[in-house]
């Protein structure tokens, strides 16, 4: 074998300067490895990084307790870029990689980067799972609505008729929409936010941070390359307060520059009101409730569009439930409990037993 | 033996046969309970001393239609007074609940042998099911067997009048009293079964009262009734002494987990997806709780061992549970833990295939799956227990394996070795050696790819210890640092470096025994659950002075050091398997040697029989 050590650069560890005893605040700057990012110079994974590194140091939780895991995809190169505990999975299997490390150590704290590919698409089930079982696990999705990694074919979340690399005369396959699959995987925290909006995505990935239990945020995500301008028709500055919903608990849901459009329930279907037209006040804009326990009006909140909605963005759903680390290290207290701790001579001498005796007699 | 005082009963009356070895076949519709006569049957017989060997033979349909031939669910034991290792080729006696059972299971009981029937199933929508024209029963077919004609049902019915429960479940009893005549038969005690279904109906003293009549009954009958003339008796047999249990591989397999976890000083965690025949295995250890273990069911078998390298990668012993199929799916990951240097242990129950294949019956045809089933070069260890009770060693040895080297590594166990059972000589766990694993917790020139230079592990750093956060995945690594590398001159170092790690494993394996003579015309090499019978084919041919020997590998890869100067002693080397020839192909390619295969994919065991007449065809 070659000798290979001296070829060696840059330390994907640790040079030993943490281990001080008194919990030190930590910087943004302590999060940010010594690895080259490698995005593309304008990818919206720039603003998104950022802003994961800029909440970190407000969490006070040690590095050391911090886990990002990721699957593939351009996204997913995230976790070699955190000065974190990181690993990057398989294509859509961040999900399961994640529930084994929180189930076996409840104490850390468990990100999963991914995007609408790995997430929507190949790891389609992990993504319902993982929801589903109320893991504590950050779950932040990317979703440009393109293979950026595989140069640009069509993802689950592809616009219909939209033309690409693999769909030269428009995409045919029907969109998911990410929220919804949340929605309808049980899941405890939704939200949804964006790459150009720094203050509003930081906000979201704190409260994300904070929730306990599985926590989902879509955040729309510029890939300058293949899908470039995807979601300008509605976020760029000029237009964003018209076709733009900022989610608020308690709150009417309105927007606009003057805050005088509003949404108002017409039986199950959302319409866009304006107030002070045909009676239309303030009083009959739905009021956003992110604890409601049944997820009916989060859900058709997530599924309003642009044009013809205001496409929201914020904390759709947040509700507390029993999380499965937790049910799991109680069934393992109680078993202790009932049965003491495991003791394996008596589980090997457990069942019906006979003792053959040193003159072959059974005893 | 206790004998069994009934009131009023002289247990002498009748002619006492003197046995060294009897196997039996228990065979009805898969809702006959057949696997339940079958295992109280094999408990007492280990309790009062016999050697025992078992072979539970059921279909994959849980309630195929009742009386059909799909439908029919059987269970063989062996029970002797010498040293046996197989479930036996043929039975001597079988058990037929109705004309289904009878069918599928006729041609193999031998000529001459014991045939019990219950003439109650051989009505005429049995018979039409099953395929008879006319009943077997009364045309004469059956003459070259001793028949015995025994309306079960109804003397089952008769028996539980009074019982407070309804007709149906005291038909279900007919087990029992199946159960209850072949214990008459062969002279055994109906205490361990008394005691049996005390505890397992306790909360229903109804059927409980139904089952304990119904087994006194069948007894009675069989004793009372003079339908046999002669009853059966098989002395203990010459045990090791200690104390024993009855074991299954596959609860072997679960606790010799749990084993390994507890001597590794960590945690086990058992991710799995259900699928024949390795559910018992999930089953088991979801029981053990107290012990810590986690055991999670996970949405896909994908998941299941994603789980598992999540958990190993924060310090747990991760483990997966699987059978051939769940396998396929698993590769991608596997090869994310051979790329990230985890330990994981991959148990593979193998089942006939390909695809979904044979559920529930045994092969043996996953091996090169195991060693070559993934993209790209992609080294694994394996390790393959040999008999249901040495799942428990050969767990423990996989959990060594997969700690000290930091590798996934494969437990190739099979359908046959996880249902079948014997009695396993328990160990003093003080005997056991522990082999604590430790962490690296010294961030001071902390590398993730840093080697140790004996086994070329990389430490195990795991998150929640300060200063040594480190980021690992499936891309390339950089040698030593285990930063993303593309470079061409570190790719086939590492490569290179993979395969080398798990070929210095044999340094921590033992070598591999012969049976019989050191050197010589014939070795029999065999591996995993086809020990049994090869043994036992090599004895009976030496005892009659062949120069024929054995060699069994329970480790795959690597091979133990000395196998290539083991083979190279005989003159031919035959290689048995349950597949069509894959250790045949390793070994071949490997030493060089025209090894000879001797294959057989039928969904069974091997027969001593066959065994004998392969290796009398190069003597």
């Amino acid at each position: 074998m070659a000798d290979l050590e001296k070829e060696t650069n840059g330390t994907n560890g640790t040079n030993g300067a943490h281990t001080t005893d008194a919990p030190v605040k930590l910087t943004r700057q302590d999060f940010v490895s010594d690895q080259e990012v490698r995005w593309c110079p304008g990818c919206g994974d720039y603003s998104i990084l950022a802003q994961v590194q800029r909440v970190m140091p407000e969490l006070n939780i040690p590095k050391e307790k911090i886990v990002f895991v990721s699957g593939i995809g351009c996204s997913s190169r995230f976790p070699y870029y955190m000065d974190t505990y990181g690993f990057h999975g398989i294509h859509g299997r961040a999900p399961a990689l994640a529930t084994g490390i929180k189930a076996a150590n409840p104490e850390l704290s468990v990100w999963v980067i991914t995007g609408d590919g790995d997430a929507l698409s190949i790891g389609g089930n992990h993504f319902i799972h993982a929801i589903r079982r109320n893991l504590d696990l950050k779950i932040i999705l990317f979703n440009n609505r393109i293979y950026g990694l595989t140069k640009g074919q069509y993802s689950p979340t592809s616009e219909l008729g939209k033309k690409n690399k693999s769909a030269p005369m428009g995409v045919i396959d029907y969109p998911i929409n990410p929220l919804s699959m949340a929605f309808a995987s049980e899941a405890t925290f939704v939200a949804r936010s964006i790459d150009t909006d720094p203050k509003h995505l930081t906000m979201i990935i704190e409260r994300l941070a904070r929730h306990k239990g599985s926590a989902f945020v879509e955040v729309f995500q510029n890939c300058n390359i293949f899908n470039d301008g995807v979601f300008k028709p509605f976020s760029e500055r000029v237009v964003r307060d018209e076709r733009m919903l900022y989610l608020e608990h308690g709150k009417p849901l309105l927007f606009g520059k003057n805050k005088d459009k509003g949404i108002r329930l017409n039986g199950l279907h959302p319409e866009v009101v304006q107030i002070g037209e045909s009676g239309v006040g303030t009083d009959d804009i739905l009021v956003h409730n992110e604890s409601d326990p049944e997820p009916n009006l989060s859900y058709v909140l997530g599924r309003m569009q642009y044009p013809d909605y205001p496409v929201p963005v914020g904390v759709f759903r947040a509700v507390e439930k029993p999380t499965y680390e937790d049910m799991l290290e109680d069934q393992i207290k109680r078993a202790v409990a009932e049965r003491g701790p495991g003791n394996l001579s008596k589980l090997i001498n457990s069942g019906e037993t006979w003792v053959i005796n040193a003159e072959g007699e059974t005893v | 033996m206790s004998a069994i005082t009934l009131e009023g009963e002289d247990l002498q009356q009748r002619h006492l046969e003197e046995l060294e070895t009897v196997t039996i076949r228990f065979a009805g519709d898969s809702g006959d309970g057949m696997q339940l006569t079958g295992t109280q049957f094999t408990a007492t017989s280990a309790i009062i001393g016999n050697d025992i060997s078992t072979l539970p033979d059921f279909p994959a349909e849980i309630r195929a239609p009742a009386g059909s031939l799909p439908g029919v669910s059987g269970y063989q034991l062996n029970f002797s007074s010498r040293d046996i290792r197989t479930p036996g080729d043929e039975p001597d006696v079988l058990v037929a609940m109705n004309p289904a059972a009878l069918k599928t299971n006729l041609p193999d009981l031998i000529p001459g042998g014991i045939l019990v029937v219950n003439t109650d199933a051989f009505v005429e929508g049995n018979l039409k099911k099953a395929g008879y024209p006319a009943s077997p029963l009364d045309d004469g077919s059956l003459s070259g067997y001793r028949l015995f004609k025994v309306p079960i049902t109804t003397l089952t019915l008769r028996a539980l009048e009074g019982v407070k429960i309804p007709h149906k479940q005291q038909e279900r009893s007919k087990n029992f009293f199946a159960l209850g005549l072949m214990y008459w038969l062969y002279d055994r005690p109906l205490d361990p079964t008394l005691r049996w279904i005390e505890d397992k109906f306790s909360k229903t003293p109804d059927l409980a009262e139904a089952n304990r009549l119904a087994l006194r009954a069948g007894y009675n009958y069989a004793d009372t009734t003079e339908i046999f003339t002669v009853h059966y008796h098989v002395g203990k047999a010459k045990i090791k002494p200690g104390k024993y249990r009855n074991i299954t591989g596959n609860e072997a397999t679960a606790i010799g987990f749990v084993a390994g976890a507890e001597l590794s000083g960590r945690p086990l965690f058992y991710g799995s997806y259900p699928i024949t025949p390795a559910s018992d295995i999930l089953h088991e250890l979801s029981r053990h709780k107290n012990f810590g273990v986690k055991t999670f069911q996970a949405e896909d078998e994908i998941a299941a061992i994603g789980a598992a390298i999540g958990a190993a990668f924060t310090g747990h012993i991760g483990l997966t549970g699987t059978s051939g199929p769940g396998i396929a799916l698993k590769s991608e990951f596997i090869g994310l833990a051979v790329m990230t240097e985890l330990p994981i242990v991959i148990i593979d129950v193998q089942r006939g295939g390909p695809s979904t294949g044979l559920p529930t019956k045994t092969e043996q045809a996953d091996l090169l799956q195991a060693m070559f089933g993934r993209n790209s070069e992609c080294p694994a260890a394996i390790v393959a227990p040999a008999t249901p009770s040495d799942c428990f060693q050969m767990a423990v040895e996989a959990v060594r394996l997969a700690t000290k080297y930091m590798t996934p590594v494969f437990y190739l166990s099979d359908g046959y070795l996880g249902n079948g059972s014997e009695p396993w000589a328990i160990p003093a766990v003080e005997d056991l050696p522990r082999f604590d694993v430790e962490f690296r917790t010294d961030a001071e020139g902390f590398y993730p790819y840093l080697r140790d230079e004996r086994t070329l592990s990389r430490p195990w750093a795991i998150p929640g210890t300060p200063g040594l956060e480190h980021r690992i995945g499936g891309i390339e690594k950089q040698h030593i640092t285990g930063n993303v590398s593309y470079d061409p001159e570190n790719h086939d170092f590492m490569v290179r470096l993979r395969a080398e790690k798990i070929q210095r494993m044999a340094q921590d394996i033992p070598p591999i025994d012969v049976y019989g003579d050191q050197e010589g015309k014939v070795l029999l090499l065999g591996w995993g659950s086809t020990y049994g019978a090869i043994t036992t084919a090599v004895e009976k041919m030496r005892e009659k002075g062949a120069s024929v020997s054995s060699a069994h590998l329970r480790y795959l890869n690597p091979f133990p050091k000395n196998l290539g100067d083991v083979l190279g002693r005989f003159e031919t080397v035959i290689i048995p398997e349950l597949n069509l020839g894959q250790l045949a192909m390793l070994v071949r390619a490997r030493f060089l040697i025209d090894a000879v295969s001797f294959s057989k994919v039928k969904g069974k065991p091997f027969q001593v029989t066959e065994l004998i007449r392969k290796v009398n065809e190069y003597l």
